[in-house]
């Protein structure tokens, strides 16, 4: 196996007298999915917290390209290659794509004395990167309140990309979207893995991980229940290795047993 | 081969819908509206001659003054409702220092600028740091700069307006900044060929093109390039539309603001220059309302009320609008008293309108 860009060793996290992570390993390369998965409560929260800067671990150490790193905020993180793309994604519905795209990081152009912003090559770049993902726009100036949930996860990825993102953590990106947009979401995923990205996929559905992902860890009350590589385990184990699916079946006899 | 032809059909559609999705759309349209009623009930009343053409300019000039700011600080998601309040105590902070303390003209100028950007700058940071609303925070400069003003005024003056600044300013450096007036030789040289009509004593019916109109216009320039063109302009739009996601993304979004409300309050202390310096004197009761017929022009100029969207082009629009319509109903000789009934209706139109084409810019295309 490849060595791992980005590597939790150990790691634990205490909020006072709650333990929201305990002793917990995680890693991943770079051309993976990693598929990090648990129920609400579990910790998966605080795990992509902690690996993307926002909190620092209390016990345990974080290491990136095999150094041990100490991330002091998240744009720390975001300079260490690794990108967080949040379920709010971080897009403003009123404005283009191009100006979403470069927000913050705009590209200026010089016309003498005077600095402006470069709308032809925000354009062009974000046209460019987004079919580089496999979504054709139809138009760089449209507002991205008129994108589908699955253009705009793309617009999301496509800019950590770009700004130079080595490993991308996706907090639940197929949770709100219908079956369709959670398709285009996955094919995202297999696209920036084919670009030799790392993806940390965050998710609770069994059955979006399973598809793209490489391995797979679960979280259970704050502790790890292991890591497994999808030649490991099948679907219905992992299943079962949630929580749900014991208490599932469960709830199915107990139904059935019911007069 | 056809994937370009696709391409090409796409972009042509998608042009005119970004045409019918402009914020000053609507703006331009109303303005084209208010235009022919006035041609037909006023075509020969004298408003649309030279003179006329100047009047309403003038009065629409000095509240484009004040809106092309405000619009910029409304599409950040933020209201400046003590710009009128600004406007009375920007005068006295003119007028004071040059007839009761012997300070020159341009000293003072620059003694009122530099505190009402400090009060804008205050303004700012009391709303970006006790995130409360921008409404409230500001109605209070409102209540508190006029009642500032009025005392201050009493107490050094005696009285409730100042006057004499004219005698002061006449010989000032800064004196035809705010009050001239330009291109004096070609307005001459059309009404030596007719274009514009004389006076009975042979003189141009007009001498030249307020100063106003000239700020009015670079102003609205300089703010749509900033809009549009800017990095600034970028964390305005993003400022409004979505705060967060604009912090998150590195965008100071706290020091857009403050800059804006720092802008607002300059354009007010601007207004009050060329006030104080065209009228020859300051009073405590100038500006009353101001705010909120810069609101009404920005809206017109298809602002949302909601930030994130907008345009300064509009608000340029919508100060044409507040100015034709007041001067065409005193032109028309409909009593001035239905002005205010006409422009507040005229907000209300603007406001669904605007509301129409945002949910048209948002529809999926």
């Amino acid at each position: 196996m490849a060595e791992p860009y980005v590597e939790l060793k150990s790691v634990s996290k205490y909020f006072g007298s709650v333990v929201a992570l305990k002793d917990v390993s995680f890693d991943v390369c770079l051309g993976e999915v990693h598929c990090l998965l648990g129920d609400n409560g579990a910790g998966k929260s605080t795990l992509i917290k902690t690996l993307s800067g926002v909190y620092t671990p209390d016990e345990g150490e974080i290491r990136v390209q095999g150094k041990p790193a100490r991330f002091a905020s998240p744009a720390d993180t975001r300079n260490s290659g690794i990108a967080t793309v949040y379920q709010d994604l971080a897009l403003v519905p009123l404005m283009s794509v191009a100006r979403n795209f470069f927000l913050g990081r705009e590209p200026m152009r010089k016309f003498g004395p005077i600095r402006q912003f470069d709308s032809e090559f925000a354009n062009r770049t974000a046209y460019d990167e987004m079919s580089a993902m496999g979504i054709q726009l139809r138009d760089p100036e449209q507002p991205v309140g008129t994108l589908s949930g699955g253009e705009r996860q793309c617009l999301a990825i496509a800019r950590a990309v770009y700004f130079g993102a080595k490993v991308l953590i996706l907090d639940e990106p197929t949770s709100a979207l219908g079956v369709h947009q959670a398709s285009v979401v996955l094919k995202l995923v297999v696209q920036s893995k084919a670009r030799g990205i790392g993806v940390i996929f965050i998710s609770h559905n069994v059955h979006h991980a399973y598809v793209v992902g490489d391995r797979f860890t679960l979280l259970k009350r704050g502790k790890s229940t292991g890591t497994y590589t999808k030649s490991e385990i099948d679907r219905d184990q992992l299943l079962n290795l949630m929580a749900g699916g014991k208490e599932l079946v469960d709830l199915e006899q107990e139904l059935t047993n019911r007069p | 081969m056809t994937a370009e032809l696709r391409d090409e059909r796409v972009r042509s559609v998608s042009r005119l819908s970004r045409l019918l999705s402009r914020p000053e759309l609507g703006a331009a349209a109303g303005t084209v509206l208010v235009f022919v009623f006035f041609a037909i009930t006023a075509g020969n009343t004298g408003l649309f001659s030279a003179k006329g053409i100047i009047n309403f300019l003038e009065v629409s000039a000095q509240l484009g003054i004040l809106a092309a700011p405000v619009a910029l600080l409304m599409i950040a998601g933020e209201f400046d409702l003590s710009v009128g309040s600004m406007i009375g105590f920007a005068g006295i902070l003119i007028a004071i220092p040059s007839v009761f303390w012997g300070w020159p003209i341009w000293l003072s100028l620059l003694f009122c600028f530099a505190v009402c950007g400090c009060i804008g700058a205050l303004n700012g940071l009391a709303v970006v740091r006790t995130g409360l609303p921008s409404f409230i925070v500001t109605l209070g400069s409102l209540f508190m700069l006029r009642g500032l003003t009025l005392g201050l005024t009493r107490g050094i003056s005696g009285r409730t307006q100042v006057s004499g600044v004219h005698e002061l300013a006449l010989n000032d450096p800064l004196n035809s900044l705010f009050s001239g007036q330009v291109l004096s030789g070609p307005i001459a040289w059309l009404s030596d060929i007719g274009l514009i009509g004389k006076r009975a004593d042979g003189l141009p019916s007009i001498s030249g093109i307020p100063v106003s109109i000239v700020w009015w216009i670079v102003l609205t320039l300089a703010c749509t390039w900033l809009l549009t063109r800017s990095r600034f302009g970028n964390w305005i739009f993003a400022a409004g539309g979505e705060a967060n996601a604009a912090r998150n993304l590195g965008v100071p979004v706290a020091r857009t603001k403050i800059t804006l409300f720092v802008m607002t309050a300059m354009a007010a202390a601007l207004f009050a220059a060329i006030q104080v310096l065209v009228t020859g004197s300051a009073d405590t009761l100038r500006g009353t309302q101001k705010e909120f017929e810069a609101i009404i022009a920005v809206v017109i100029g298809g602002t949302l009320l909601t930030g994130g969207y907008g345009s300064a082009v509009g608000a340029m629009f919508g100060a044409l609008i507040f100015g034709v319509v007041q001067m065409g109903i005193f032109y028309t000789g409909i009593d001035t008293d239905w002005f205010k009934l006409f422009m507040g209706a005229m907000m209300v139109i603007a406001v669904l309108f605007n509301s129409y084409v945002r949910n048209r810019a948002m529809r999926s295309r």
